[in-house]
């Protein structure tokens, strides 16, 4: 279990962006294919957000250490979809009017958070590299790459707020989050619970 | 019912009615779902039209329980081609036909008590798949001021596109009311009830501080989630500038006037 599972899981990445494709080209995008466009980005960044927060506890899990070569390319994956999502948004759905666009944000809580979620997962991707880690060290590193818990939190979040009346489908976003954070949080705990309460 | 004889209808000016096709599977009718396409998936078959009763009680000389057909037959159907604008951001350009909701209040005989009108959808689990979840509080009610129910732009639906009204666009009978958002425009009507207390609908109690009663379309006057500036006509790409009481002004503005349309949204 080597070579090959690495581009197999860089060609799955990509299989929500041919499907997008494969129903633009078919026409079959629905009656309102701009929303159809950039709900179904935003399902996949924050699915993809949650995939690569659940390397760390399915490694651990499972002893699979080879798991953990997929860390970096499922976190790209997630900034990847945000990207896109954004992207639909603010050139689908606004028309790149940008007056609109700061006015959303600043008055519209559930874009305000999006937008902070997507700000913080920036220098994320920008760190990302080999070099970069090198550059930063390994404990400032895993310092500033903390910041995908909050981003996480407020993904989530964010499509909570955007849905009119059923939460049915944030929820179980929320759940697995929270499972995920919890694992993490429960650990740490167990390590060091001094530290945990006192913040060291 | 027979529809045959309808009186035609005008598109306002400029406007193209939204295709039938997109009327009928992009739907908000959460007894069938909450998703837009689970009413056209799961209300045709399932939701039974006939025999089909609506009682009226409440605040008037004439109560009764009618029959589909003694509601809509002592008048002249007519066609009527409107704006319909979505709390969402979205809007449609819908040929209904019915007839006017006010002369069929008038036959009940409102009582000088009689303030509001309050309107309340079927809730049957049987038949309704999407009343099991409980994304609101069940049935579905939405109401009027009197006066409002009396507009002679105010619709009783019973048709669409010069046919029966398919079952997820409301059917049999549903209200329109063009110069409000479609939540108000309640579907499957069961009971009709003249009240002298303000109607509290279901989107009110579910979110008090996002929908109000009155609900009129208004771009200067936003939804704390969806900006009310602009929408997207279905079929359009670009978004559009909404119009102040979605372009019936005209006809409308009159019953509010004086009122602060930001604090009674």
């Amino acid at each position: 279990m080597k070579a090959p599972f690495k581009p197999l899981v860089f060609a799955l990445g990509l299989l929500p962006v041919a499907w997008l494709a494969g129903r633009f080209w078919l026409d079959d995008l629905g009656v309102n294919p701009i929303e159809t466009v950039n709900r179904f980005l935003g399902d996949w960044a924050l699915r993809f957000l949650l995939i690569a927060l659940a390397v760390t506890p399915v490694r651990q899990w499972t002893h699979w250490a080879p798991l953990a070569r997929l860390r970096r390319m499922l976190g790209l994956y997630a900034f990847f979809y945000v990207c896109l999502h954004m992207a639909s948004y603010i050139g689908l759905d606004l028309f790149f009017d940008w007056q609109t666009l700061w006015k959303d944000v600043l008055k519209r809580r559930y874009i305000t958070l999006g937008m902070i979620c997507f700000v913080l997962l920036v220098p994320l991707a920008a760190t990302s590299t080999d070099a970069m880690v090198r550059w930063m060290g390994g404990k400032r590193w895993r310092m500033l790459h903390k910041l995908v818990y909050p981003a996480g939190c407020l993904g989530v979040v964010h499509f909570w707020m955007m849905v009119k009346a059923d939460i049915r489908e944030p929820l179980i976003y929320a759940l697995v989050l929270a499972v995920l954070l919890g694992w993490r949080a429960v650990k740490a705990f167990r390590q060091n619970p001094a530290g945990v309460i006192l913040g060291r | 019912l027979n529809l045959a004889g309808y009186q035609k209808g005008e598109a306002p000016a400029g406007e193209k009615p939204t295709p039938l096709e997109a009327v009928t599977t992009y739907n908000n009718f959460y007894e069938f779902g909450t998703d837009k396409d689970e009413p056209a998936r799961n209300a045709p078959g399932r939701l039974k039209v006939r025999p089909w009763e609506v009682v009226v009680e409440g605040e008037c000389a004439k109560p009764g329980r009618l029959a589909l057909d003694d509601i809509v037959k002592p008048h002249r159907l007519e066609e009527r081609i409107y704006r319909m604008r979505c709390v969402e951001g979205w809007s449609m350009v819908i040929p209904w036909l019915g007839v006017p909701l006010g002369a069929v209040l008038a036959r009940f005989e409102p009582t000088l008590k009689a303030k509001y009108v309050h309107f309340t959808t079927l809730a049957d689990p049987e038949q309704m798949p999407g009343i099991r979840s409980r994304v609101l509080d069940w049935p579905y009610v939405e109401g009027l001021r009197l006066d409002e129910a009396m507009h002679p732009l105010t619709l009783l639906a019973v048709g669409l596109y010069g046919a029966e009204l398919p079952a997820q666009n409301g059917a049999p009978l549903r209200l329109v009311v063009p110069w409000k958002y479609g939540f108000k425009s309640i579907k499957s009507i069961v009971a009709i009830r003249f009240t002298e207390t303000q109607p509290r609908s279901s989107w009110m109690k579910a979110n008090p501080r996002e929908y109000g009663f009155y609900s009129n379309v208004n771009p200067a006057v936003d939804h704390p989630r969806w900006s009310q500036a602009t929408e997207r006509r279905i079929g359009e790409f670009r978004r559009r500038d909404t119009l102040m009481f979605n372009g019936y002004g005209d006809q409308v503005a009159g019953l509010y006037a004086g009122m602060d349309l930001k604090a009674n949204f």
